[in-house]
């Protein structure tokens, strides 16, 4: 099913979508990945001061590719999720309601997730080029020195992405693939 | 005896690093568009679309393919007969690798230590292959290897008794365990003999092999043709999300071995699989 989201969204609004809904979602969400995940985990177990504030956010695994010069950013495609894994149970503690990525969960993510309503989305892994198209602005909001590994505030419109695991532990990845063999090879 | 400068193979190696980002070559383009076609499921369907539209983006608009612009692989076969003058040739070459992720606005994804992991800031080094061939001539290979799915290859030290069907359910499984993660439809490059490392090599090779070009060895032949059938029966899809395209390809490469053994190698390559090929 179709579904167009604002994002930050309303409270509950990421929790009822379910696996297998199309979403395009339009507003602000913050890119992260294994080196700001490092940075951002550590401060959380230190219990300093976080550089963003994640309650109600979703984020984005992606490290872009350098911007030419006009434009917005550069090639930005979802990175594998699963090397978040071991921080994603802190930063869903902390308020993070969603997640784009590709690939595969843990068991830790998922019981996490249903914990705290949280919604994990995949977008078209090496699509970064058509992806791109959809971020209006972008700018570094922190860990500037990671390059690209850097987290970025990102302004999309419309960012294409599917619910793959929503807020009740429901599995795209393995009811598709089941469903697929139903219908087609038995 | 022919001489060639290292500044014209840091030239080619600069401007192959860019094109190899923004273009796929001519077989994996008609794989992904006969697919589009082919996919069974409308989901199937609508990412393959998505794919094709990517490619063409990135051609006409100068983005990259993929945001994972790699680590560049750069095989080099030296004529026996070719001088080479200038700088090192190790040195050259990362130097037409820095060259190219810079001009070219390629991510630059390496660190220096795989345990400090400080981000060396320019792509390099390169993984470099030398290999020594008759003839006076240079010929590069460039191709830049994403992560996502090199994070899901697999070396198996198989015996000789498992023989072929031993090689079809390592082969399946390491696709499987792959799944969603290799940003499925894969090409799947597979090394079987030789030892533990010339097998991984092998499998890094056959995945720059045209997806037209099949073995040359009837038995290895009739294999790829029936491992790419399984595996598009496993029902991954596009995107990991169900469907009747897993691969596009399958290419193995071969190499004598130990009386002992039957080492074999998988290495997955996402639909971004990105090779392009010179001689000076």
């Amino acid at each position: 099913m179709n579904k167009y989201v604002t994002v930050p969204a309303g409270a509950g609004e990421l929790k009822n979508l379910r696996a297998g809904d199309y979403v395009y979602l339009t507003g602000t969400i913050y890119t992260a990945r294994d080196a700001a995940h490092k940075r951002l985990y550590e401060t959380a177990e230190e219990k300093k001061e976080m550089p963003v504030d994640l309650k109600n956010q979703i984020v984005y695994y992606l490290g872009p590719t350098p911007a030419r010069e006009g434009q917005v950013i550069g090639s930005a495609g979802p990175t594998t999720s699963s090397r978040m894994d071991k921080y994603t149970p802190c930063m869903l503690s902390l308020g993070l309601k969603g997640m784009i990525g590709k690939g595969k969960r843990s068991m830790d993510v998922i019981e996490s997730m249903k914990e705290n309503g949280a919604v994990y989305f995949a977008a078209v892994g090496g699509a970064g080029a058509l992806l791109s198209k959809c971020i209006k602005k972008s700018e570094v909001v922190a860990y500037e020195d990671l390059g690209t590994e850097a987290i970025r505030k990102l302004e999309v419109e419309n960012l294409p992405v599917i619910v793959v695991i929503d807020s009740l532990g429901n599995n795209l990845y393995e009811t598709a693939v089941e469903d697929y063999k139903a219908k087609f090879l038995e | 005896m022919r001489t060639i400068h290292t500044d014209k193979i840091i030239r080619s190696i600069r401007d192959m690093c860019i094109e190899a980002n923004l273009t796929l070559s001519k077989d994996m383009k008609c794989r992904l568009k006969s697919a589009k076609e082919a996919e069974k499921t409308p989901l199937g369907k609508q990412i393959l679309c998505q794919l094709n539209e990517n490619m063409k983006i990135a051609e006409e608009e100068q983005i990259p393919i993929c945001q994972d612009t790699g680590m560049a692989v750069v095989f080099l076969n030296i004529g026996q007969d070719l001088h080479i003058e200038g700088m090192d040739l190790h040195d050259a070459v990362n130097e037409g690798v820095r060259q190219g992720y810079k001009d070219g606005y390629l991510r630059k994804s390496v660190v220096k230590d795989p345990l400090i992991r400080e981000n060396t800031k320019d792509n390099t080094p390169a993984i470099v292959h030398i290999d020594i061939v008759s003839g006076d001539k240079l010929e590069i290979l460039v191709a830049p290897k994403g992560f996502g799915s090199e994070n899901m290859s697999r070396v198996f030290m198989l015996k000789p008794a498992d023989g072929a069907e031993g090689v079809r359910k390592s082969v399946l499984e390491a696709v499987k365990d792959a799944g969603p993660n290799a940003c499925p439809p894969m090409v799947v490059g597979v090394g079987l003999g030789g030892s533990f490392e010339k097998a991984a090599f092998l499998a890094k090779k056959a995945l720059t092999r045209n997806l037209d070009q099949r073995s040359e060895k009837e038995h290895i032949r009739t294999l790829e043709e029936e491992l790419l059938q399984e595996i598009n029966q496993l029902g991954i899809g596009p995107g990991g999300l169900g469907g009747s395209t897993t691969a596009l390809g399958v290419n193995i490469e071969t190499y004598p071995t130990h009386i002992a053994g039957m080492p074999l190698a998988v290495n997955i390559c996402c639909h971004v699989n990105r090779h392009v090929h010179r001689v000076l």
